[in-house]
């Protein structure tokens, strides 16, 4: 059996004097879309820049495709989406096409030119999220839908083994939500990329996914999503906080 | 003009640094621009105003100062500051802001002291802090262009990772690219832009050709690529027109220079306005 893509083992995470993780172990494996779902505040962020190697554990250690985090060099085989409103600049000057070719930079390597076939590259990564009529179009243009979109493409330009996404749907309204997960979805089961998503959309999502996690700075239930919807709103809500109840609409459960 | 500057050489020295500063700064303001770091480049003039002011100091009070070229103390303290700044971001995380004010009041501090020290204003200090036509030397020409040299190999060579690091930061570090490593750069460049710019734009001016043709660009550009090239374009004009209305009218060319990039700036705007109005005129 091949090794897991994202194995943790024993980790845990203060800011300063305040607990964000605690002792947490999991593994993801080849071709899972695991939805990390907790209250705000949780670690579930904290927990992703760790997979990224954005911030060091205090404690614990982590292996990214069987190899020590501190030692693996691959990092174009992971792609990341973080949070549209945290991260880019939205008045950049700048095009789709030069947004998504970005993504190419690590593999390109430091010293060296972009690849030759750099264009097509980024057609494929645009084609695969639908957005490959807007190639010259300002990225600042865009709605936030359309923008999570070209963020996706930009992740997969470099052909990456697995995808980390960090509530990607801040912003995006309900209806475009749906098609947003759907093509999620279709990268999984389709170009068999790796999931690793952190949402707060639990049922809108539980469809897509395989596997759910659910943390609140340690981890109360890892495992496939069937046997997550088998628990009780009073079991959901022990870990959560508080209440956690479903609200049906047109649209499907919210 | 042209058969002047073929006849003197302060005016070649003036108008090489010139074109070429022309083209430096503004290619650096746009990285300057995008990832919100304009006042670091006013806090870093302070601070070469500082260098300058203590080197004219000390060749007044020290023999070995006397024959040194007073742009290598500044180019030294912008430098200086350049890693000063980052190290004060480092150390108040949730306030990288503040270090700017800062760098910025401690530089405008040690320069009061030195000119107090010098006894005041002279030609050289006028000319460092609006820039000269007449000053710039065959050596100031000489630095401005080895330091033109380190600028665009600098961008030649980290263009992509200098690219994703202003558009996000935060995935060109989840990504793997030596964001730290390339900043660091970054800041040691734009110090050196900086006090290279500054014999002709002059410290207090330098920051305005890095950022003001930039703004008229990006009214207008529809790509990154495009805004490199229209901000190269409108500091040139800038201080091609503003060189030679300051040979002709005795006035500094720092002023000439970034008031003439105004009125372009102006100019692109009304043009931006116009051309809005009239396509929503068309689709009414």
């Amino acid at each position: 059996m091949d090794a897991p893509l994202i194995e943790i083992k024993d980790i845990s995470f203060d800011y300063e004097e305040t607990k964000a993780l605690d002792n947490i172990s999991m593994k993801v494996q080849k071709g899972d879309f695991l939805a990390i779902l907790g209250p705000n505040g949780s670690g579930k962020s904290t927990l992703l820049k760790i997979m990224l190697g954005l911030i060091k554990p205090t404690k614990g250690s982590i292996k990214l495709f069987g190899v020590d985090s501190k030692n693996f060099k691959n990092r174009e085989w992971i792609g990341y989406v973080s949070q549209k409103s945290n991260s880019f600049n939205s008045g950049f000057p700048a095009t789709v096409e030069e947004v998504v070719a970005g993504g190419l930079a690590k593999k390109a390597g430091l010293f060296r030119r972009m690849p030759k076939n750099k264009d097509e590259c980024v057609l494929e990564a645009l084609t695969a999220v639908g957005m490959e009529n807007f190639l010259k179009r300002s990225i600042s243009e865009l709605s936030g839908g359309q923008q999570q979109r070209v963020f996706i493409a930009r992740a997969l330009v470099s052909k990456p083994k697995m995808l980390i996404l960090d509530e990607p749907t801040v912003g995006i309204d309900h209806q475009n939500v749906q098609a947003f997960y759907d093509m999620l979805a279709a990268l999984n089961s389709k170009q068999d990329i790796t999931l690793v998503m952190v949402t707060h959309d639990v049922d809108t999502v539980t469809d897509r996914i395989s596997h759910v996690a659910c943390l609140n700075q340690t981890i109360h239930f890892h495992g496939f999503k069937e046997q997550f919807q088998t628990l009780s709103d009073e079991e959901r809500a022990s870990w959560y906080g508080h209440s956690v109840r479903k609200i049906h609409h047109a649209g499907g459960a919210h | 003009m042209i058969e002047a500057i073929l006849t003197y050489e302060f005016l070649q020295n003036a108008f090489g640094a010139g074109l070429i500063i022309g083209v430096i700064a503004p290619l650096l303001g746009v990285f300057i621009v995008v990832r919100r770091l304009s006042l670091i480049a006013d806090a870093l003039s302070h601070v070469t105003l500082a260098g300058i002011a203590g080197s004219l100091y000390l060749s007044q009070s020290v023999a070995a100062f006397a024959a040194l070229n007073p742009l290598f103390l500044g180019i030294a303290a912008s430098v200086g500051g350049s890693v000063l700044i980052e190290r004060l971001r480092s150390l108040y995380k949730h306030y990288e802001e503040l270090a700017i004010p800062i760098i910025l009041s401690a530089g405008i501090g040690f320069g009061a002291i030195f000119i107090s020290l010098a006894q005041g204003f002279s030609n050289d200090l006028f000319g460092y802090l609006f820039g000269s036509v007449s000053a710039v030397s065959r050596e100031d020409f000489l630095i401005v262009s080895a330091i033109a040299l380190v600028v665009l190999g600098f961008i030649i060579v980290f263009f992509k990772e200098l690219f994703v690091l202003s558009f996000d930061d935060e995935y060109a570090k989840a990504s793997g690219l030596p964001a730290k490593w390339v900043h660091f750069m970054f800041m040691i460049v734009t110090a050196l832009v900086i006090a290279g710019s500054m014999r002709i734009v002059g410290i207090l001016l330098v920051s305005s050709l890095m950022t003001i043709p930039v703004a008229a660009a990006m009214r207008v550009s529809k790509s990154f690529k495009q805004t490199i090239i229209l901000s190269i374009v409108f500091g040139e004009a800038s201080v091609i027109a503003g060189l030679i209305s300051a040979f002709y009218f005795n006035l500094a060319p720092g002023g000439t220079i970034v008031v003439t990039s105004i009125g372009l700036l102006l100019l692109v705007l009304i043009y931006k306005k116009i051309a809005v109005n009239m396509k929503r005129g068309a689709i009414a």
